[in-house]
Order: C-alpha cells, then sequence, then structure tokens
C-alpha cells in the first residue's frame, strides 16, 4: 500500500447534498490510488487538529468526499473555497479479497459514502452486491441515485418510514440472503448489524490527534490486543471488536 | 555556511531539533517520509516497566490552538521496546536516540533505566516526572521538589547514560523543582510537558475526554513554555531543552535565546507529519536572517 503523503489539492466543488451534507470534489495531480475505506485528514484553517473524513470515490486525479456538518471543524469546512492541505492514503481500508457471492454492503447516516468507493470497486471484480442505506427520513437521503447507478440492488431505509423500508437497516437485512457485510455508521447499528450477520468488517471511529499512527490517541481494545483505530483499522472483523 | 550543531551532555547534535517523547512514536511512521538521521535526535514513546494499555477513549480533544490529549502513557512496556522497538529502529536511526521513561513508583523508573544501561542505541534517558506516584499517595512526583529530587537521584545512581529530567509545569514554582533535580545530580533538565486541561461537550454536558482531565499542547502554549524555559535556565548550570508549542524555525531561536541548549517538537509532528524536517531545513534561513553564524552562541543570549 502507498505511503502517507501530503498534498494540496484544489477544491473544485463543496456544495451541500442535504441541509447539512456536504459533497466535496478535490482535484490535484499526485493523487495516489487509495482503497475503499481508507481515509484522508484535512487541515482545515482555524483548526489546529485536522479532520479525518473516508474517501467516497476515487478517479483520475480527483477525490470525492462527503461530509455532514457537525461542528466547528465541518462548519468551517462547508465554507472553504480555494485550495486544501491533506494527508492521504490514512488506515487499512476494507479487505476485497474477502467478498463472497453475495455481498452485503450495509451503511448509517455519514457512514454511507466509504460504501459507494467500494461498490463501485467489488462491481468492478464482477462481484454480487446488495447495498442497505439507512437514513432518518426523506429529506436526508443523499446517493441513493449514484447507488443505483453502479448496477447494484439498493435497499432505502428511514426510520420514520418516509421513503423504502421502515426502520432500521437490520430489519430490512432480515429478508435477504448473503455471505459476507462491510458496514460502516453509528456504533448501534454496526453492533445490531454484527449480531445479526455475525460475520464482516466494519469500519469504526474514534477522535484523532494524527490519522497515521504516531500519538496513540485512537487506540481501542480489541480481541488481539490494543489497535490504532488510524493505522491498524479504521475496517475491523467484526470478531476482533469487542461489542 | 551556518553551523547549527549543539553539545547535550557530552554528546554532539549535528542540530537542535529533537521530536517530543509521545508524537513520535517509535519513529516508524515517520522515518516511511523522511530520513530521520537528519535530526538532532528524537524522544521515544514514554515507555514504562510493564505493558500498559492508557485511558479509554475518547483520549484526544482539541483546544483553539492546540490538542489536549489523555493518552496515559499507552506502551507495550519495556522489555517489548528493547526487543521489538530498539531492533526495528536501528534500520532507519544511526544516531543515539532519547529513551523517554515513565513510572509509578521509584523502583519502576530504577528497574527500566538498568535496562536501557544495556541498550548502546540511547544517548539519554529522559525521564518524565509527570506521573502519579502511586506509592506516595498518588502526587506527581514532578510536582513535589522533594519527590522529583528522589527521583533523579534513584536513577542516577544506577544510570551510564545521562539523565535528563522532564519537568510538568502544572506546579507553583518550577525553578525550585528545577534546582531540586539539578542538586540531585540530574545531567539535564526538560521543559514543558503538557498543561493539564479540560473540555466539554455541549450537547451531552458532560467532559470530551473519558478521563475528564487531559494534557495540553500545542501552539497555544508557546509563551508559557518560554517563559519557564527562560526562567528554569537562568536558575541551573546544566543544559535545558526546552519545549511546547514550537512549530517553526523561528520558536527554535526562541527557546534557545531564552536558554534552551536543544528543543523538542511535539505536538506540530501530529498536524504536520513533515514538521520537524520542515524546521531544520528552515534553519539556515532563519540563522542568517538574524545573523547568527553559531548556534550555540545564542543559548541563553536574550538579554
Ligand atoms: C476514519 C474516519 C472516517 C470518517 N469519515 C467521515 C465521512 O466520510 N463523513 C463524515 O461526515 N464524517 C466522517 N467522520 C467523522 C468526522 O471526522 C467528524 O464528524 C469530524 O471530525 C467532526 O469535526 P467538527 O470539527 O465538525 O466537530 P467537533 O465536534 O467540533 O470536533 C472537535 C474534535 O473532535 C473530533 N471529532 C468529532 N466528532 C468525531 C467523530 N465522529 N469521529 C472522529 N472525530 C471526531 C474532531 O475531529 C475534532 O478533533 C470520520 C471519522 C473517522 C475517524
Ligand atoms: C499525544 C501526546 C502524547 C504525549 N506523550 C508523552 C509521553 O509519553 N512522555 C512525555 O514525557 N511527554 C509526552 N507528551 C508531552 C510532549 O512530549 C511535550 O512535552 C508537550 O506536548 C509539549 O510540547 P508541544 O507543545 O510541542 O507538543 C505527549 C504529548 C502529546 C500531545
Ligand atoms: S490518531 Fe494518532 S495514533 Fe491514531
Amino acid at each position: 500500500m502507498p505511503n502517507m503523503k501530503e498534498v494540496i489539492l484544489s477544491i473544485k466543488e463543496n456544495h451541500p447534498l442535504t441541509s447539512d451534507v456536504y459533497r466535496l470534489v478535490l482535484t490535484g495531480k499526485h493523487i495516489d490510488t487509495m482503497h475503499p475505506g481508507q481515509f484522508v485528514n484535512l487541515k482545515i484553517p482555524g483548526c489546529y487538529l485536522r479532520r479525518p473524513i473516508s474517501i467516497c470515490d476515487m478517479n483520475k486525479n480527483q477525490l470525492t468526499l462527503i461530509y455532514k456538518v457537525v461542528g466547528k471543524g465541518t462548519d468551517k469546512l462547508s465554507k472553504l473555497r480555494g485550495e486544501i492541505n491533506v494527508l492521504t492514503n490514512l488506515g487499512n481500508g476494507y479487505n476485497l479479497a474477502h467478498a463472497k457471492k453475495h455481498n452485503l454492503l450495509i451503511g448509517g447516516g455519514v457512514g454511507i459514502p466509504p460504501l459507494y468507493f467500494l461498490a463501485k470497486e467489488l462491481k468492478k471484480q464482477k462481484k454480487d452486491v446488495t447495498v442497505i442505506l439507512g437514513f432518518n427520513k426523506k429529506n436526508e437521503l443523499f446517493y441513493v441515485d449514484e447507488f443505483k447507478k453502479l448496477g447494484v440492488k439498493v435497499i432505502v431505509t428511514t426510520l420514520d418510514g418516509s421513503v423504502g423500508v421502515k426502520g432500521l437497516v437490520t430489519d430490512a437485512m432480515k429478508k435477504l440472503r448473503y455471505d459476507y457485510v462491510y458496514a460502516c455508521g453509528p456504533i448501534p447499528m454496526l453492533k445490531a448489524v454484527y449480531t445479526l450477520a455475525k460475520v464482516g468488517e466494519y469500519s469504526l471511529e474514534e477522535r484523532m490527534g494524527c490519522g497515521f499512527g504516531a500519538c496513540m490517541g485512537c487506540t481501542i481494545k480489541t480481541e488481539e490486543g490494543a489497535k490504532r483505530v488510524c493505522k491498524d483499522g479504521p475496517v475491523f472483523l467484526g470478531k476482533e471488536i469487542i461489542w | 555556511m551556518v553551523d547549527t550543531k549543539v553539545k547535550l551532555c557530552g554528546i554532539t547534535l549535528t542540530n537542535p531539533v529533537i521530536p517530543a517523547s509521545g508524537t513520535f512514536g517509535y519513529g516508524e511512521e515517520f522515518a516511511k517520509l523522511y530520513d530521520l538521521n537528519l535530526l538532532g535526535t528524537f524522544s521515544f514513546k514514554g515507555t514504562t516497566l510493564k505493558p500498559r494499555f492508557g485511558n479509554l477513549s475518547p483520549r484526544i480533544a482539541e483546544g483553539k490552538n492546540g490538542i489536549l490529549n489523555a493518552v496515559g502513557l499507552q506502551n507495550p512496556g519495556i522489555d517489548q521496546v528493547i526487543k521489538v522497538e530498539l531492533p526495528k529502529m536501528k534500520k532507519f536511526f544511526k544516531k543515539p536516540v532519547m529513551a523517554n521513561v515513565s513510572g509509578f513508583s521509584i523502583d519502576e523508573y530504577v528497574s527500566v533505566v538498568k535496562k536501557l544501561n544495556k541498550c548502546p542505541q540511547v544517548g539519554w534517558i529522559e525521564i518524565n516526572i509527570s506521573c502519579p506516584n502511586v506509592h506516595g499517595g498518588g502526587m506527581a512526583f514532578g510536582t513535589d521538589a522533594k519527590n522529583a529530587a528522589l527521583v533523579t537521584k534513584s536513577v542516577k545512581k544506577v544510570s551510564k547514560k545521562p539523565i535528563i529530567v522532564k519537568l510538568s509545569p502544572n506546579v507553583t514554582n518550577i525553578v525550585e523543582i528545577a534546582k531540586a533535580c539539578e542538586k540531585a545530580g540530574a545531567d539535564g533538565l526538560s521543559l514543558i510537558n503538557t498543561i493539564l486541561g479540560m473540555r466539554i461537550d455541549l450537547k451531552k454536558r458532560s467532559p470530551i475526554l473519558k478521563n475528564t482531565f487531559g494534557g495540553y499542547s500545542g501552539d497555544a502554549v508557546f509563551p508559557i513554555a518560554l517563559r519557564m524555559v527562560y526562567q528554569v535556565a537562568h536558575a541551573v548550570k546544566i543544559p535545558v531543552i526546552g519545549m511546547g508549542g514550537v512549530s517553526s524555525a523561528e520558536d527554535v531561536i526562541e527557546m534557545m535565546l531564552a536558554g534552551a541548549t536543544a528543543v523538542e517538537i511535539g505536538s506540530a509532528n501530529l498536524v504536520d507529519p513533515y514538521a520537524s524536517y520542515k524546521i531544520i531545513k528552515d534553519l539556515p534561513r532563519v540563522m542568517s536572517h538574524y545573523k547568527i553564524k553559531a548556534l550555540k552562541e545564542i543559548i541563553g543570549g536574550c538579554k
């Protein structure tokens, strides 16, 4: 896997997809190829620490991120134009070699973006892919059509039932046939998914000091001992995680 | 050509820039980015006798211009460091390294220092006295002059390497503690460690850090650190390593004018992994700009 790299990228697009979820498209000549599930760490002017955001899509010289405005940094980011300093190639990413015949990708809220890149790469490998996209309500939906365009089976769930299956992502899982799971989203969702599926890999979040393994700020306890979410993760096997 | 060499406790450094403990791991992550042999040296992650997991997460919070950490000295323990980390380090770092040591009792410090005596790669031992003394009622060794002197004396008795005692800024009189360590035989002092702080999550109305409090560092603490380095360097005769919020070659020079013989760079490495490299590359330019021919000549040069 290529090393971490510091690059200055141009902001080509930074637009809202919903009231608080934005798409950031960055371009530059020196963007390395990254894997689905890896992340970048953004230097946002006015913030001391960088902000980690998963890769949603990668094309030649172009990187797409989707982020939700939740605090100071993401708010400043939503107003940023021009250039941005980015650390790329961070984290391990999902293991595509683990894919089986029927692969189920499950994302909740802003856990959805990394699954887009994953679905795209799995499709390239001619794998059978179903995605469950979990939202709270209709006006929070994003990227549903983009997933459909990849040619994967898409199931939307909303808590209030305003679109798709009413309820949680796990309510949609029960009727499906799958032999492997890739998931990203809030911890309670991931835990519910793993309890049902008993298989697969899960992307975790932790507050980060560096994002590249130097500060021990993001360490969690796993079945295999202490691991850094930024370097040994963010993707962990379900059986490794102490739920 | 400008001269960036300085001498730290008998060992010459090609430049005074030293990545600080806890922000540089055991060097591995950074060795992939640049040649670490460009550094004066680096201080590796605070190491204890037994492996430590550290505190539960969240361990990190942000301040306006700095980072709050409550890592809690996560490290694999001295035996693993000697068996795994030092041999790995040997491949990319050919200079003497600074071993940062933490302990929760005098015996623990002494045991770790004895083990380090047998490591030719280690040039200096930096004794972090900011941890609570479990046998002394939990008060940190570093907040009490008598305790600080006791640790210093005990490790000096067994150490074959220069002992640099790393001081905590969370005290009423840092000069008194610095002098106590000097008197107890310290070969050098380094300061400052992080400043105790906290943040509260407005939505949850509870502390962001699981540990409630953490240590604050980064750009914001520079003036405080500089003041303490100035005070301590004027009160002792042994060399002082200055640190706290250093993020540029100008900051390095300012620390040296205040009395620092060498300068550690901490949090800056976390937000910019090339920070120490860039500072070293920029030093000659800044030295020329301020008409400095040899860095060693400006130590304590603040009039
Ligand atoms: C590996 C990884 C991938 C991520 N991918 C995405 C993504 O694709 N899209 C997206 O919207 N969000 C993602 N996040 C979460 C995102 O990093 C946070 O929402 C963001 O850092 C919040 O910053 P803020 O300044 O707006 O919030 P504030 O609360 O003001 O931030 C204060 C500090 O806490 C940290 N922090 C706050 N919330 C989180 C969190 N959930 N995870 C980690 N650190 C946090 C911030 O980084 C900052 O250091 C990801 C997090 C991780 C760890
Ligand atoms: C994440 C983190 C971990 C640290 N761990 C240690 C440690 O193990 N031992 C130690 O002596 N100091 C430790 N420190 C303190 C730094 O070495 C340094 O004294 C302090 O951060 C001030 O310098 P700075 O402002 O340049 O970061 C740590 C600091 C940070 C930010
Ligand atoms: S965030 Fe620094 S080690 Fe993971």
